[in-house]
């Protein structure tokens, strides 16, 4: 299959997933990944504001926990903040140019090995979102085309953040957003209830409760409170 | 937009507990209320709590149609509180008149009975940890605008801080952190809160309160804590009864 080919098919699976059994975490992650595989980056996230205007992640590629620290500090400084206030994207900027405006950031995400950061804007009209995050251990740059299809993908996010309703007025876009943020919690209570009963780490319990999603055809965030209200126990989560 | 400095919810805190030094927290409730409506453009405002069916006893609330609000839902089991808590999701209705009757027909009526014309409900949650709702309404018509809605939302942050202290009382005797704000968005807290809530057979509430009382009593940082239980090198048990 050529990369062009790969392209469409991501774009057809997530306006797949706008349609079906809708579960804004799970899509969010689905396109975190895709981005990795699309953009040749090694982790990708997806930063939403929260009404205090603070950068929140609400998915990543990579669940590991120091990896999302770095998606997390940027609330403070980095590539996201700046992509989010200005609503202009952050992408190709050099090791010196990086450590330049944002010190502590670029030590924190060099330390992850990561050479390269770009960041693009969520907007839809004159709503600002928040910002889609790339990291890549490689600093080659993205080309135009690179930059064009995340965009896109930026573009597909808020979509569909947005998608369940018809309006785009700010109090959609609240009760949207605070349901997605609240969702998160949700499933990171989830991981660590897992994790305890299980005897795994939180990302392993992500898995696991992602992949029992999965094949039986539930939303993310409802297996999570599931988990959460006992009634479906660990044992069940891990029969195939 | 807010960035840095205290947050908008630590500073409403602060100022319920300058507001009326030595009062019982159990005032907390009402107060915040009143403070909402000076600092909102609002009507009214109430706070219902949980119970385990849904929404159960209004806690606090400004004025009559407060009351006769929260009455109309408890009995019909319909409303925008109901909803919210449900759903977990911020009910945002500016124009009732227009969207009340179809989606809440029983409730509606004598919501509109009473002049209230817009209600925004905001559920009081940590995720799964669901506590209760904070009510807001208007006797007009009109959205809240976005500086608004994050005000409002900053109050319900406050609201679920108070509530989770007030169900917590009892345990924390000198361990007592005050009153914090406890809707974190660190996902390290939250998968702590998980692995505690199992570890010590507790509710995700009573887990969250215990993880910030021990950060507290042991003057380290609540992240620092959190990441120490998934990483198992502290662990919690169960708590006896024998807080005596």
């Amino acid at each position: 299959m050529t990369r062009q080919q790969r392209i469409s098919q991501v774009f057809v699976e997530l306006a797949d997933t706008l349609v079906a059994q809708f579960d804004v975490i799970d899509f969010l992650h689905t396109l975190a990944d895709r981005c990795v595989e699309l953009l040749q980056a090694d982790a990708a996230g997806l930063m939403l504001a929260d009404q205090r205007g603070h950068l929140r992640v609400v998915a990543s590629s990579a669940e590991s926990a120091r990896v999302v620290e770095v998606f997390e500090l940027q609330h403070e400084e980095g590539p996201c903040l700046d992509a989010f206030t200005t609503g202009q994207q952050v992408v190709n900027l050099h090791d010196d140019q990086m450590r330049d405006r944002w010190p502590a950031f670029s030590a924190a995400a060099m330390q992850m090995g990561f050479r390269s950061t770009h960041a693009l804007p969520m907007r839809l009209r004159d709503n600002l979102i928040g910002a889609l995050n790339l990291f890549a251990r490689e600093s080659t740059p993205l080309t135009a085309d690179d930059v064009a299809l995340g965009q896109a993908m930026a573009d597909v996010a808020t979509i569909g953040l947005l998608q369940e309703r018809a309006g785009r007025e700010t109090a959609v876009l609240v009760e949207q957003l605070q349901a997605a943020l609240n969702s998160r919690i949700v499933l990171e209570q989830a991981k660590g209830v897992l994790a305890e009963r299980s005897q795994i780490s939180p990302e392993e319990a992500f898995v696991t409760l992602r992949t029992y999603a999965r094949s039986h055809g539930l939303k993310l965030t409802v297996v999570a409170m599931m988990v959460l209200d006992n009634s479906l126990r660990p044992s069940e989560l891990e029969a195939r | 937009m807010t960035i840095g400095g205290a947050s908008r919810v630590t500073e409403i805190l602060a100022a319920l507990q300058r507001g009326a030094p030595g009062a019982p927290d159990t005032d907390l409730p009402d107060r915040l209320v009143t403070m909402c409506v000076a600092a909102v453009p609002v009507t009214g405002a109430g706070i219902i709590v949980m119970a385990n069916s849904g929404p159960g006893a209004m806690l606090a609330s400004t004025d009559g149609p407060a009351a006769v609000m929260e009455e109309l839902q408890f009995s019909f089991g319909e409303g925008p509180c109901v909803d919210a808590s449900t759903s977990g999701r911020p009910v945002l209705q500016p124009r009732l008149q227009r969207t009340g009757p179809a989606r809440w027909p029983a409730f509606a009526d004598g919501a509109l009975d009473c002049g209230v014309r817009a209600i925004f409900a905001f559920p009081l949650q940590v995720g799964g940890i669901r506590v209760g709702v904070l009510d807001l309404y208007r006797d007009v018509e009109g959205d809240l605008d976005p500086r608004e809605l994050a005000e409002s939302l900053a109050f319900a942050d406050a609201a679920t801080s108070v509530l989770l202290r007030l169900q917590a009382r009892t345990g924390l005797r000198d361990t007592d952190p005050g009153l914090v704000d406890m809707v974190d968005r660190r996902a390290e807290v939250h998968q702590a809160t998980g692995m505690v809530s199992v570890q010590t057979v507790l509710g995700l509430a009573e887990a969250l309160v215990l993880l910030r009382a021990h950060a507290f009593a042991a003057e380290r940082p609540l992240l620092d804590i959190a990441r120490a239980v998934i990483m198992r090198t502290l662990r919690f048990h169960p708590v006896s009864d024998d807080h005596g």
